[in-house]
């Protein structure tokens, strides 16, 4: 493994696997490794040693890590001005079984985003400037560390969920936001997924600005049954207001109770990490993102299909499933995401090397992205198959 | 003065054959040749450059689109796409050699759906139209950049472009789902759909403010969002730029975020008022206007805390809203503003640069000392929040030198917003108006990288060319 001390040596490391033609696998804790496809690469480079927010101006709503900063040290430099990571990424640590944090590059090149993303968008839309090496070795620039800038083509985005293979990210500027005050839930009984994305749909069409909208098939701990649960942020007199105003709303949609901040806090950490999906260490996980409304149909394919796991976010449009590591159950999963997207998550190598882990993509498309690539990577080098075989 | 292209000689010699082709693709209402139907798509909102385009094809379909651009792609031809023209960076503005492709006619609504919150609409539907279209459930498009009433979701997507209350809804790239986008061999792609996040390379993100370099995009899926209770603003004045500028930190270090929080200048604001009476403070050297959003208890509640703390900066005065008139007035000025100050000068450039907020007074001092040494006045307008400034220079387009200076002065501001760490333009688009300032924020090496990504998509930059990148130093196109 290449772990350089700064950019220039990540630069070097690339222009010399360049030069040579040698694949390198992009990471930087390491912690996905079990994401999408297995990278066929003899040689492992990584920005863990790239550490530090390096700008944080809390009136400005930005700050600026090196790519290899541990996520929980940028959470607690944001915390003490009372600001958050707007798109809330999941701590993948339980689900992929490591012990190590994700950093700040990984995240952002995964474009991972939590619960909030439903109202506050996803991490791809808090990213207003990079640093990055290309597949030669060169450091170029994209966006700022301002909040509008629309000055050329946004490489940004196009690095954003690229997992490495357009560039390798050195330095990222993210905007944020201030933490609400307070927060709560309403957590609603309902008979189904169906009625569950009902009532879901009708939280997210009212004024109160629910910025977390997930329904759990199986309950939670204590909670039992199929709950629909919808979480307020902001000063503690909107919260108390907007929640009884919610309850009021939705009444008709299910036998209703009441979180108050800490345990609310608890279950949405729990959300946004699919705490509650609890998958066997064997098995497979996926994540399909669906107009809220289809949801339910493929909830019940996939149960058809296999012993499906279930847990809903963002309204319903977030699916998390986990099942059997098999291309059957994969299969089950691409059919029931037609019309919307999928990623296997997480899975053994096998199936990760044998299936599609994303949709295919247009002819078109295809052809421009094997063009881009070519730009950026002319080579080849950066994460060989990891997004297609 | 801007230079464009030389307009390929055989492509002008071919005119009359060329619109003999587009007439047999197109219905015969669809295209465009005399010169007097052509005059209009000469010049967009940036209309100090002008130029006739080759033709003009008005399309009704994604179809249509799709078989001028291949036809265009087959013979070599230039292609401008043009949504409603309100581009402030001559984002539309036409070459001697190309083809206008306008929007306009594709203007349908094509389906609401609110349990998924999501509108799918032809490219030439307006912004508010959108708003328009779902407001009766309560609903609103989210993006309101201030031609609104005017500009269609087609160029906005181009643009990207943002509006007033883009510090907490967002701008463009925020509120997309899904486009149908056409490529210049004119290939029909659906990128993005009905859901969030599509797996894979983020083409929807790279596509949205792209400035029409990458294709065309004839159907948008937007989000839509259900509006708050209510809304009121408020207004406080300032005797000084720093104080004002000290106050909106403040407000955001609290945690506030308001839905909107824009910054006016002493010339602004007598400008503004003598065109709205709006009831502006004419002592004072700086304004807020301050939106916040929710239940009538809950606006008070926010005005109340933004009220206080700005109170600890001394205000001249403040003035809170009662009612929805009142803020509708507060508003007035505002939305106004640009209005207002073409009724004091007989001209004015709108600049666009974005700057780090914390370097607000020292940018605003060097607008300043500026505006002195280029004996042209100048006014600000902006949107606080995110550090977008609007500098209107006021000029006499009569007198060419008056021209020449205020783009000179122009290109400082915009060099002075990329020296502080800001951009060159925040949301009006590099267009022709920011091209050859584009060295100035990018390296030589990181416009090349562009430039490729361009290529990828439109190897013979036929789309807009001319647009976005230097000429200088671009070896792909022969000028």
């Amino acid at each position: 493994m290449i772990a350089p001390g700064d950019e220039a040596g990540v630069a070097e490391a690339v222009r010399a696997a360049h030069a040579a033609r040698e694949p390198l696998a992009i990471e930087g804790r390491g912690t996905k490794r079990a994401m999408l496809r297995p990278v066929q690469a003899a040689r492992t480079l990584s920005t863990r040693g790239l550490t530090g927010i390096t700008l944080y101006r809390p009136t400005e709503l930005v700050i600026s890590a090196r790519a290899g900063t541990p996520i929980p040290e940028i959470e607690a430099a944001l915390a003490e001005h009372n600001q958050q990571l707007i798109a809330e990424p999941p701590d993948t640590r339980a689900l992929f079984g490591v012990e190590e944090p994700a950093t700040l590059g990984g995240v952002v090149g995964a474009n991972l985003s939590g619960p909030r993303r439903i109202t506050w968008g996803a991490m791809r839309d808090h990213v207003l400037g990079i640093r990055a090496v290309n597949g030669t070795g060169e450091v170029f620039r994209s966006g700022g560390r301002v909040l509008k800038n629309v000055t050329g083509l946004d490489l940004c985005k196009l690095l954003t969920g690229a997992h490495g293979t357009l560039g390798v990210l050195t330095e990222i500027t993210l905007k944020v936001l201030p933490r609400g005050e307070s927060s709560g839930s309403l957590v609603l009984r309902v008979a189904d997924i169906a009625s569950g994305v009902r009532a879901l749909s009708a939280a997210l069409g009212t004024p109160y600005g629910v910025s977390g909208a997930a329904l759990l098939p199986e309950g939670h701990g204590a909670m039992q049954g199929c709950l629909a649960i919808a979480r307020i942020e902001d000063f503690a007199e909107s919260v108390t207001y907007r929640l009884d105003r919610l309850r009021a709303e939705l009444a008709a949609h299910g036998e209703a109770a009441l979180l108050g901040r800490e345990a609310s806090e608890a279950l949405w950490r729990d959300i946004r990490d699919a705490a509650p999906l609890n998958p066997a260490p064997e098995e497979a996980v996926w994540r399909l993102s669906l107009a809220p409304s289809r949801a339910p149909a493929a909830c019940a394919a996939l149960r058809q299909a296999f012993d499906a796991k279930l847990l809903l976010d963002w309204g319903g449009g977030l699916v998390w499933v986990a099942g059997p590591a098999t291309e059957a159950a994969h299969g089950a999963v691409m059919q029931a995401a037609a019309g919307g997207s999928f990623t296997l998550f997480r899975g053994p190598d096998a199936l990760r090397a044998a299936v599609p882990v994303l949709p295919a993509e247009p002819l078109p498309l295809a052809a421009i992205g094997a063009r881009v690539k070519s730009v950026l990577d002319p080579a080849g080098i950066l994460n060989p198959g990891r997004l297609r075989a | 003065m801007i230079s464009l292209p030389e307009p390929k000689p055989e492509i002008l010699a071919r005119r009359a054959s060329i619109l003999a082709d587009l007439a047999r693709l197109l219905p015969a209402d669809a295209v465009i040749g005399e010169e007097i139907r052509l005059r209009p798509y000469e010049t967009d909102g940036l209309s100090a450059y002008r130029q006739m385009p080759l033709a003009v094809v008005l399309p009704r379909t994604t179809q249509e689109v799709a078989e001028v651009l291949r036809y265009c792609h087959a013979n070599e031809i230039r292609v401008v796409p043009r949504g409603a023209g309100t581009s402030l960076s001559g984002g539309a503005l036409p070459l001697a050699d190309a083809v206008v492709i306008g929007l306009m006619r594709m203007n349908r609504i094509r389906e609401i759906n609110f349990e998924d919150r999501y509108a799918v609409v032809e490219a030439g539907v307006t912004n508010i139209g959108i708003t328009k279209a779902v407001e009766g459930e309560g609903f609103f498009y989210a993006p309101d950049p201030s031609s609104q009433l005017a500009c269609m979701i087609g160029g906005n997507v181009m643009m990207n472009s943002g509006g007033a209350h883009c510090l907490k809804y967002g701008v463009t790239a925020n509120n997309l789902l899904g486009v149908t986008f056409v490529t210049i061999e004119g290939e029909v792609v659906e990128i993005g759909g009905t859901h969030l996040d599509a797996a894979g390379y983020d083409w929807l993100g790279l596509i949205t403010g792209s400035e029409g370099q990458l294709g065309m995009v004839t159907e948008v899926t937007v989000r839509i969002l259900r509006g708050p209770e209510g809304a009121r603003a408020m207004l406080a004045a300032f005797d000084s730029v720093e104080v004002a500028g000290k106050a909106v930190d403040a407000i955001i270090g609290a945690g506030v975020i308001p839905v909107a929080l824009e910054f006016m200048d002493k010339p602004c604001i007598h400008a503004c008022e003598a065109f709205a009476h709006a009831g502006y403070p004419l002592d004072a050297e700086a304004m807020l206007i301050i939106e916040v959003e929710g239940s009538q208890a809950e606006q008070d509640m926010l005005l109340g805390r933004i009220r206080d703390i700005c109170a600890q900066f001394k205000p001249i005065s403040m003035k809170l809203a009662e009612s929805a008139e009142q803020s509708l007035a507060i508003w007035k000025g505002r939305k106004g503003a640009f209005g207002a100050v073409g009724r004091i000068s007989p001209d004015y450039l709108c600049m666009d640069g974005t700057i780090p907020t914390g370097e607000l007074p020292f940018v605003l001092r060097r607008i300043g000392e500026m505006s002195t040494q280029y004996g042209l006045g100048v006014a600000n307008v902006f949107h606080a929040g995110d550090g977008n400034l609007h500098p209107l220079i006021m000029f006499d387009a009569n007198d060419p030198e008056s021209f020449r200076k205020a783009e000179a002065f122009g290109a400082d501001i915009l060099k002075l917003c990329v020296e502080v760490g800001g951009c060159l333009t925040g949301e009006h688009g590099v267009g022709v108006e920011k091209r050859d300032l584009m060295t100035a924020q990018f390296t030589a090496r990181e416009l090349d990288l562009q430039r490729d990504i361009k290529s990828a998509f439109d190897p013979g930059w036929l789309l807009n060319t001319a647009k976005v990148f230097p000429l200088e130093g671009n070896a792909r196109i022969a000028a």
